[in-house]
């Protein structure tokens, strides 16, 4: 049983991989507005569906064959980053910005409401378009690395690298650049951030840009790890990536990261040795239960996350 | 003008009730038109907008309801079954009404508790509840149900507080979230819940679940449910109603407009919301009794997270917190869903068959529910966040004060100390 | 207090809103009293389709709808010389229980409707027939597999398919006999159906002596299932039996190969899909699966059938739609022999249930029908057939 520990934690980093990234979006959102953009799993899901209608429209065309892997990888990843940004900028302002100080609960209803019209929305124009909703993306990476005790496909170490370098220029992009610390000053105080000159309006749309373009993003791997999307994908990744934050501290970029792959990892953990510990009692099915049940127990014991900081209200 | 006339109420009361006579007339007469039958139910909502005082349009009302309706649509089954389902979702509304609009808790896991009820009649009016308990005692007859209302309500309290202990302590978004993922776990638990113990049968679900039974009568048509169905939700209206405006409904709102606030008021925040979710939940579990015995079926597919947000698009659309919006929110999300979505897609259908359209199955309009639903919470939160009928606040001005018969008692604290003295 | 009453009064006025909409939806549903059919003259005689017209399932549904279709346009004829109308009324039930027992009471307030053929999903058929029991109004189910339906003594219900307790236990016969299966690990998909056929599969399994090296549940709509494939690879097993659809089946077959599975993958009726191979790619090749439809083509009569089955209703027939047509030819054979019983008029539902439920040797298009006391077929039988590059063969009759 030990024998498969290593494909398992293979699987499950690969999987808590794309959850952080998802993660960073949310918590990017929530560190801005203090407020869930529910949406923003769909922005992922629709990430999915825009790489993989770019990459049968080059098999369409016949010029997927003769391109470099990596080159349709990467027009793939820019062309879905660039679509699921703007749409969550007009997203944003279309649902979202309205309702600022609104009662919190009015925005949140707002975003369930585009989560829902997002998923329809994707369903019937590809049902108009290919007359079915759910999509097969071709494969780029086929091959796989033979480590002797587990199998890494290439596409999974695609994906773990992707993941990193997003993350990696994120982090930069927050603590080093001009927007990046302008952002972090909104975070802080809006009020305060207006007054000394940054326009506040244009840094959530930045934020809601970022953060919607890594989800497109994370969209694009999936597709190409995971091979089938339907426009249902987003709302439970969603969720699980959404406890991912929470998990590591909602509002902290490092803690959304660590708590993605704290997820994946135990839930493909859960998933392989659940049913064989309990000899057959609590299966794999079990495994979401497992997700959502840490969720609530870190917001009982530590509800400012592995990473977070407390904060006290203010009257 | 004619927006006028309704706003104000000014309706004639002859006009209404000729409009009655004439329809149910015509129904006598016509044997079945559908129109007469359209007529007299749109009499209902002339009812409503009558002049008059208060206890003649009650009056009106209930006849309607309880006579005319019955009389006219009492034998045909499929009009009864549908007026059930839209009770059925009318109650559950005005349950989670007291969660999300009195006490401002935003549960996207309703459904879980409308499932404790549902499995509690069914598990032991079955023989299923022999799995797991020794003897041969089950099943139980439909006389049950009546019993079975109670059971069902304190089965569902007892989860609301077991589910509310835990979850209460974090607030606004999160508590979103959180009720969600309880939500799902409680459907994959009860998916699941047939080994190691075979408690609820897994997704072979449970049947056959018998009927209500009072006095050796069988009420398993939907004439009987129609009228069991109207019965809770009287029983639900007057709890909503009572509790409004009660030291609980208060302390409730209080919480909702400013958790701060209402603590430092003295109120304390865990019991107010454990009682608020255990309130919604209860309501939730009797509908949970009669859906089961309704359907005769239960399985762990009625309970999607797709319910939850159904039902919580009933009480935003009508007006959270609002009694009478959150009636009129479920009447026409249900109808919505049962009945408008899928003759629109049964009249398209008949288009496609005589090759007038050529239509893609997957955009079979009764498949718009959720994109309908998406378009109806976003334009709701931007354009009328307070629902169709807002939610009215109880004047209490300092005149109305003055004029109390209380007035100039010492009350609270007060009249304890003056007590004391 | 003035207020509460008007907050009563306006309930009122909204739950007759609601049904004030309704009434104009159910407008076809006007007619007599319920069971006074046969006095009411009318020579309309309608049967009804039930099968989700909708979502992810319709492409089964439409086939249903569209067999029976096909059975009443070919006998309106016959049906006119005796002096009836002969009707079809599809009904979406939306694989959803609650849709189908609305729809159920739509029919039974409807004195013309003398039949149903229905459902796809087991768990839609079985409160529905709670329902039909009410009004007597026969059903003959042209696919649900699920053994309870028949089991529970409901004197309405009928099936020409066969059971998940035949399909199963012939499926690991073969597996073990044909396939030379010694050592496997069973999936399923957590559902009504895929459990079901799974616990009758794993049951055989272990009376015949095949070690059962996993058991474990999958959930619906996933993409990722590399934990439980982790578990299978580490057992390698001969043979992967799966209990559940072609959607998740596709993906399973797909990641299972990906992570060097070597052994057969095998199936049910449920990954009966030309969507399987579409969704599984080359992965798809060699995919073992039991099916309760045949293959009607596969006889010279058949082809002539499917053709001109294709000419009159414009699409060619899917596995499941002579199914629908035999339940329908059932149906109406029933009807007839009700009419001759009853002198020439129009017959009761009762009369109409009897003749159907004593039904004996009916040779349908494909199947020969004959009832026994639950309304199960005798002659209903189980098929195999393996995928070859994107589609699926014929193997044969698993007997």
């Amino acid at each position: 049983m030990l024998s498969m520990l290593p494909q398992v934690l293979v699987d499950g980093l690969t999987l808590g991989f794309m959850y952080a990234v998802v993660a960073l979006g949310y918590t990017m959102v929530y560190g801005i507005l203090e407020f869930i953009n529910f949406a923003h799993g769909d922005l992922f899901m629709v990430g999915a569906f825009v790489g993989t209608e770019v990459l049968l429209t080059f098999e369409a065309l016949g010029t997927l064959e003769g391109m470099n892997p990596f080159v349709a990888f990467f027009i793939t990843l820019i062309v879905a980053m660039a679509i699921t940004g703007a749409l969550g900028v007009g997203i944003e302002r279309v649902a979202y910005r309205p309702l600022r100080g609104a009662p919190r609960l009015v925005p949140l209803i707002s975003a369930i409401g585009v989560s829902f019209l997002l998923q329809d929305l994707v369903r019937f124009s590809e049902a108009i378009y290919r007359n079915e909703f759910y999509l097969n993306s071709p494969q780029l990476f086929t091959g796989s690395l033979e480590l002797g005790f587990a199998t890494v496909p290439q596409k999974a170490i695609m994906v773990m690298v992707i993941a990193i370098v997003l993350m990696i220029v994120l982090t930069l992009f927050v603590n080093k650049t001009k927007w990046g610390i302008a952002m972090r000053a909104v975070a802080q105080d809006q009020s305060t951030a207006s007054l000394m000159t940054i326009n506040v309006d244009k840094v959530i749309m930045l934020t809601f840009l970022i953060g919607s373009s890594l989800g497109g993003a994370t969209g694009v791997l999936f597709a190409q790890n995971y091979g089938t999307i339907d426009p249902y994908i987003g709302f439970i990744l969603g969720l699980k990536a959404f406890t991912a934050a929470v998990l590591g501290g909602i509002g902290n970029l490092r803690g959304a990261m660590v708590g993605g792959v704290i997820i994946g990892l135990l839930e493909s953990l859960s998933g392989a040795y659940m049913g064989p510990l309990t000899n057959g009692a609590f299966g794999a099915e079990y495994k979401d239960v497992f997700a959502f049940s840490i969720l609530i127990l870190v917001l009982l014991f530590k509800p400012e996350g592995l990473f977070g900081e407390a904060v006290k209200e203010k009257v | 003008m004619e927006m006028n006339l309704l706003k104000n109420k000014e309706v004639p009361l002859l006009f209404t009730v000729l409009w009655i006579a004439v329809f149910s007339g015509a129904l006598y007469s016509l044997d079945k038109s559908v129109i007469a039958f359209m007529g007299v139910l749109f009499s209902i909502i002339l009812v409503y907008y009558t002049k008059g005082s208060n206890l003649i349009r009650f009056a009106l009302g209930a006849a309607v309801l309880l006579l005319i309706i019955p009389l006219v649509a009492g034998d045909n089954r499929y009009y009864m079954e549908v007026a059930t389902q839209v009770g059925i979702y009318v109650a559950m509304a005005l349950g989670l009404n007291i969660v999300v609009g009195f006490a401002g808790l935003l549960d996207l896991g309703y459904v879980a508790f409308f499932a404790a009820g549902a499995y509690a009649y069914a598990i032991f009016t079955t023989s299923q509840a022999n799995e797991f308990i020794p003897g041969d005692f089950f099943p139980l007859s439909g006389e049950w149900f009546w019993p079975f209302l109670i059971i069902g309500l304190i089965v569902a309290a007892i989860f609301g507080i077991l589910l509310g202990l835990p979850v209460l302590r974090v607030k606004g978004d999160y508590l979103a979230i959180v009720t969600l993922g309880f939500g799902e776990i409680i459907r994959i638990v009860f998916n699941n819940l047939d080994k190691p113990i075979n408690i609820t049968n897994g997704p072979q679900g449970i049947t056959p679940i018998p009927a209500p039974e009072l006095l050796g009568i069988k009420m398993g048509t939907p004439f009987y449910f129609y009228f069991i169905v109207l019965f809770v939700i009287a029983f639900i209206v007057l709890a909503n109603v009572r509790f409004e405006h009660s030291r609980l409904g208060r302390a409730w709102i209080a919480v909702r407009e400013d958790e701060l606030a209402a603590q430092s008021m003295g109120i304390s925040l865990l019991n107010t919301k454990l009682a608020a979710f255990a309130t919604g939940a209860s309501f939730a579990g009797i509908v949970g009794v009669i859906f089961a015995a309704k359907q005769t079926f239960v399985d762990p597919t009625s309970f999607t997270m797709n319910e939850s947000i159904a039902i919580l698009v009933m009480v935003i659309l009508g007006g959270s917190g609002s009694i009478p919006g959150v009636v009129l929110g479920a009447a026409f999300v249900t109808v919505l869903q049962v009945q408008l979505l899928k003759e629109f897609s049964n009249f398209l259908h008949g288009l496609q068959q005589s090759g007038l359209i050529n239509l893609p199955s997957q955009l079979d309009p009764s498949k718009f529910q959720r994109l309908v639903f998406g378009v109806i919470l976003v334009l709701v939160a931007l354009y009328r966040p307070n629902g169709l009928i807002p939610a009215k606040r109880k004047k209490d001005d300092i005149d109305s004060i003055k004029q109390s018969k209380h007035f100039g008692e010492q009350q609270g604290i007060l009249a304890k100390v003056a007590g004391r003295k | 207090m003035m207020r509460k009453r008007s907050q009563i009064g306006f309930i009122s006025a909204v739950v007759a809103a609601g049904m004030a909409v309704t009434g104009c939806g159910g407008s076809q549903t006007t007619g007599g009293t319920e069971g006074a059919s046969d006095a009411s003259g009318s020579t309309k005689i309608v049967i009804a389709t039930q099968s989700p017209l909708s979502g992810s399932q319709s492409v089964v549904g439409d086939a249903i709808k569209t067999g029976a279709e096909y059975a009443v346009n070919l006998q309106k004829e016959e049906f006119k010389k005796l002096g009836f109308d002969l009707q079809l009324s599809p009904q979406d039930d939306q694989a959803d229980p609650k849709q189908g027992v609305a729809n159920a009471e739509m029919l039974l307030s409807n004195p013309d409707v003398l039949g149903v053929v229905g459902h796809y999903n087991t768990g839609v058929a079985i409160p529905s027939s709670v329902k039909y029991e009410e009004g007597k109004l026969v059903m003959v189910s042209p696919a649900n597999t699920g053994v309870k339906l028949t089991e529970e003594g409901k004197k309405v219900v009928h099936r020409i398919c066969a059971r998940d307790d035949s399909q199963g236990p012939k499926a690991a016969i073969y597996a073990k006999e044909k396939l030379g299966v010694k050592k496997v690990f069973i999936v399923h998909d957590k559902t009504a159906y895929g459990q079901g056929i799974t616990d009758q599969v794993k049951a055989q399994f272990e009376k015949d002596g095949v070690e059962i090296v996993g058991y474990e549940g999958i959930t619906q709509g996933e993409k990722d299932y590399s934990a439980v494939l982790n578990q299978v690879i580490s057992k390698s097993p001969d043979m992967l039996y799966f209990g559940g659809i072609y959607s998740e089946a596709g993906i399973l077959v797909k990641q299972a190969r990906e992570k060097g599975f070597k052994g057969v993958f095998m199936g049910g009726d449920g990954i009966d899909s030309s969507e399987l191979a579409k969704i599984a790619g080359d992965a798809v090749e060699g995919v073992v699966f039991t099916s309760i439809a045949g293959d009607v083509t596969q006889t010279a009569e058949g082809k002539k059938w499917a053709d001109a089955y294709e000419k009159s209703m414009g699409k060619k027939p899917e596995t499941f739609s002579v199914y629908g047509y035999d339940a329908a030819g059932v149906l109406l054979e029933g009807i007839k022999e009700a009419i001759k019983a009853n002198g020439g008029k129009k017959p009761s539902r009762e009369q109409v249930l009897e003749a159907v439920h004593k039904t004996k040797d009916y040779q349908g298009q494909f199947t020969k029908v004959t009832f026994d006391e639950k309304g199960d077929n005798q002659f209903a039988d189980v098929f195999i057939y393996k995928f070859g590059k994107d589609k699926s063969e014929f193997v044969g009759k698993v007997e």
